[in-house]
């Protein structure tokens, strides 16, 4: 290892590469390695067993799909049922290459569009499987009873969306993502009910075990009872999702947090591309000190929906007494061919020009207008109402206005983090044993992902990637040693987690869990935003170890562990998220160029667009914990473009 | 907005609870009545005492969690979620009642949390299409009449609360179970196993001791989702229907 001349901070380790992918043309290449992968005999399967903590798509779909197969599945999940993973807020749809339309989709176009969309930032083997896989979604989905929309003729509908030029996402209204993951969430029931998956609501994953180089099983607190006890197995699947809440308001839901990937992460298992994270352009904006969330409107509205500002500055008269001529359809100026479909990066980063510039509009001035009087007067109330009416129900329950009416106010907020846990083409982590699908890996959307993806990505990682790949795995390592709870390296886990607990307890200080909470995301909301700079990463950087320290020092959680303690489970997940904005902010301040979600000032086009810096910059980070507030390492793995050429993205 | 809450503390399952009384101040309209919540708790937290335990999670009114009486009515006074309600639909100076899910099926884990693990099983028992992952045919291979497809997404967006027991006076679990069957009953997909999938998932409801259904109604005027009352008529005949066919008639 070597220091790195430019900044102290950190150390530059070996490169990282995927030994997983196979060679040869891409579109082979999954087919070559399902085929090379080696198989567990069926009858061998049920001696097998598969940890999986979360129930989201991903999670949810794994766990079906290997208990399926035969395998012993044990999977977690921090709700009371397994129906409520988060995936169940996505609204817009999913995507796939059917080119049921015929408007020239196709599996390739999926992959260029998502390899492009994500600023040439993934790896292309893996997008490409993405796209393929796309299409035997749709189908599994179907078969399980999945309420698609559909047309009179009883074939399934289809929509467009942001930076695409087909129409390929399927939808459930605006529920789809509800709708998959009760798909998923019955056929993970069916098997609960045959005894293939055994299920622990109400449990979560605290530590990661590993024993002689392998993870072996998880520390997880029951939160009923308190009681933490330890969970074995052969092999350990991670589907706990993103890391959005770092930030305190996110679209993420209150309860989804980063413990599970960041215990693996100081267990050895490599962090990738932290800083990637996805700032939505439709949400419903803040209105006050008291948000504890914030509600996302789907991007599908987009394609009905006008936005814009008043041209002036300060202009403050009400929206439907702005004159045609003094608005400013600001997308569609500066991207005529995209107009209001362009990305979600470069839609928020508009937004918040806009607003920068003073011509935002509602409390503060932070807002823009997503407008439906032309869809109204073009299309019909009733065929607005059929296509986005639970969406303006929510918006009008939240803020009180009618959308029918008032043009809707939207701004951008956190939403999707498409860094994660570092994994090969079979998904598995830099630790052995240990597999990241969904959200939780940092796969497959480089520096941006495009609408309808994530919902793509969970379900073909759960439904199809990892249990072909996880048998190679298994196949190669058949007899493991048992191991028990007396075992040192279980040992010194357990006891590493009690004391955590205990010593959160312990301070008795005078500052509330959610206090520092909020002080860490307005910190990381600020200077690792929608725009970052050397100078704000690195004050971000000296500030987070004080609050850190002060955490520590003054930090009151009410109650015992031995019992149901929201505030004791929230305390503990903050306990890592003060660690993970610090790789965050390390990851962005050390990329400096503008990518996707990822921008630089210091790094544009003279028009102001992101500026990619490919000769420096044209690799995946992926991050060796070494010790809290100890210099990281980074190890570089280079990304090869053999079938979509890099080029500046444009969407003018 | 200043407001009084009467809010239900029980330590533990098997403790006895107690309604205790707060006073909040300095709340705003636009605040979720979680929110509000919110702010109950922080002082609490500063105060030493126990903050008030609830179930909540997306705050978007999607994933089910959110679940509380108040002033009597599930969800309380309009027809949405928890997390959706906002205190603009209170006036200052109003005292309110908060309490958890009331049902002898749901028992209260603490404060405010009830234990819904009742609806899992009674999915677990038939509220599936056997479909294994890689099984699938072509998804336009079976085309679904729109009106048919329209009517299985009204039922699957039912979102698990358990408001519908909860505002039940027999404390039955029939809309929701309705609500899965006529989902997948009315499906291509779902029809092999139509006849299974009703009895059993009946079976099941009546085995975690649910009430009876006597079409009080309450249950569809509390859903947040809007799943209408006559789902319960359409699961009766399926019902009906399949124990016919098990009995040999057709």
């Amino acid at each position: 290892m070597t220091v790195s001349p430019e900044y102290t901070d950190y150390t530059i380790g070996e490169p990282l590469t995927d030994s997983a992918a196979p060679a040869g043309p891409i579109h082979e290449r999954w087919d070559k390695r399902r085929f090379e992968a080696k198989l567990v005999n069926p009858a061998n399967r049920r001696k097998h067993t598969v940890i999986v903590v979360g129930t989201g798509l991903a999670g949810g779909s794994a766990g079906a799909t290997l208990a399926e197969q035969g395998y012993h599945v044990v999977q977690f999940c921090y709700q009371d049922s397994p129906r409520r993973a988060h995936s169940i807020a996505a609204q817009g749809g999913i995507n796939a290459a059917k080119n049921y339309r015929n408007d020239g989709d196709s599996v390739h176009r999926l992959f260029y569009d998502t390899v492009k969309g994500g600023d040439f930032r993934a790896r292309e083997s893996n997008v490409h499987r993405l796209a393929q896989i796309s299409v035997e979604i749709i189908d599994q989905c179907v078969a399980q009873g999945v309420p698609f929309a559909r047309e009179y003729g009883g074939l399934l509908d289809t929509r467009s969306f942001g930076g695409v030029q087909v129409s390929r996402t399927f939808y459930a209204r605006g529920q789809t993502g509800q709708q998959l993951l009760l798909g998923a969430y019955q056929a993970l029931s069916r098997q609960i009910a045959a005894g293939n998956v055994e299920m622990h609501p109400r449990t979560e994953m605290l530590d990661l075990i590993v024993v002689d180089g392998r993870a072996r099983g998880i520390v997880a607190r029951d939160l009923i009872t308190g009681r933490i006890d330890t969970y074995f197995a052969d092999a350990v699947v991670l589907a706990s999702g993103g890391y959005g809440n770092v930030f305190y308001l996110s679209t993420n839901a209150m309860n989804s947090n980063a413990t599970a990937v960041w215990r693996a992460h100081r267990r050895g298992a490599y962090f990738a591309n932290p800083c990637f994270t996805q700032i939505h352009p439709t949400c419903i904006p803040r209105t006050g000190d008291h948000q504890s969330k914030l509600t996302l409107m789907s991007e599908s509205l987009r394609n009905d929906g006008r936005i814009w500002v008043p041209r002036a500055k300060g202009d403050d008269r009400p929206p439907n007494r702005i004159p045609e001529d003094e608005r400013d359809y600001y997308l569609e100026r500066i991207y005529p061919s995209f107009g209001n479909l362009v990305p979600r990066d470069i839609a928020s980063r508009a937004a918040k020009n806009v607003c920068d510039e003073g011509r935002g509009v509602g409390p503060g001035g932070q807002g823009v207008y997503l407008d439906f009087a032309d869809a109204i007067e073009r299309m019909g109330r009733k065929a607005v109402e059929a296509k986005y009416g639970n969406l303006f129900d929510m918006y009008q329950r939240i803020t009180d206005e009618d959308p029918y009416e008032v043009p809707m106010r939207i701004y951008p907020a956190v939403h999707y983090t498409m860094g994660g846990l570092w994994v090969d083409y079979d998904l598995q982590t830099t630790v052995p044993g240990l597999f990241a699908i969904g959200e939780a890996n940092f796969s497959d959307h480089g520096a941006n992902r495009l609408g309808a993806s994530a919902l793509m990505q969970g379900l073909a990682d759960g439904y199809f990637v990892l249990p072909a790949t996880i048998n190679d795995y298994l196949a190669r390592h058949p007899h493991q040693e048992p191991v028990t709870t007396g075992h040192p390296a279980v040992q010194e886990v357990l006891a590493e987690t009690e004391d955590r607990l205990n010593l959160l307890l312990a301070v008795d200080g005078d500052r509330t869990p959610d206090s520092f909470h909020r002080e860490l995301g307005e910190l990381m909301w600020e200077f690792c935003g929608m725009a970052r700079t050397d100078a704000g990463l690195r004050k971000a950087l000296e500030r987070i170890p004080q609050i850190r320290e002060e955490f520590w020092r003054r930090i009151k959680v009410p109650g015992t562990g031995e019992e149901f303690n929201q505030s004791l489970e929230k305390a503990n997940r903050i306990v890592d998220y003060l660690e993970l904005a610090e790789l965050m902010c390390l990851d962005a301040l050390h990329r400096a160029e503008s990518c996707g979600g990822h921008f630089r000032e210091e790094s544009q086009t003279p028009d102001g667009e992101a500026a990619r810096r490919d000769d420096e910059f044209a690799y995946a980070a992926a991050w060796e914990f070494t010790g809290t507030g100890s210099a990281p390492a980074l190890h570089r793995e280079d990304l090869v473009f053999e079938y979509v050429h890099p080029t500046q993205r444009s969407y003018a | 907005m200043k407001l009084t809450l009467r809010v239900w503390r029980q330590k533990n399952a098997g403790a006895e609870g107690a309604m205790s009384t707060y006073e909040v101040d300095g709340i705003s309209p636009d605040m979720s009545f979680l929110e509000m919540l919110d702010v109950l708790n922080e002082r609490l937290i500063l105060a030493g005492e126990e903050p008030v335990a609830f179930d909540h999670d997306c705050r978007e009114g999607i994933c089910g969690a959110c679940s509380l009486v108040i002033n009597g009515d599930a969800h309380g006074p309009e027809r949405t979620t928890t997390c959706q309600l906002h205190m603009r639909s209170f006036r200052d100076g109003d005292t309110i009642d908060v309490e958890p899910w009331r049902a002898s099926a749901f028992p209260v884990i603490k404060d405010l949390v009830v234990d819904r693990s009742a609806f899992d099983r009674i999915i677990q028992a038939g509220g599936y299409v056997t479909a294994p992952t890689g099984s699938a045919p072509e998804a336009h291979a079976t085309p679904v009449p729109k009106a048919d497809a329209d009517f299985a997404f009204e039922h699957a967006e039912c979102i698990g609360c358990g408001a519908c027991v909860a505002a039940c006076p027999n404390g039955a679990a029939m809309l929701f179970t309705s609500a899965k069957v006529n989902h997948l009953n009315v499906l291509p997909q779902g029809a092999p196993e139509r006849e299974t999938r009703v009895l059993d998932m009946v079976a099941q409801m009546d085995a975690e001791g649910f009430g009876g259904c006597t079409l009080a109604g309450e249950c569809a005027t509390a859903c947040p989702k809007g799943i209408p009352l006559v789902s319960i008529t359409s699961m009766n005949k399926e019902w009906l229907r399949a124990t016919r066919k098990a009995a040999g008639g057709r």
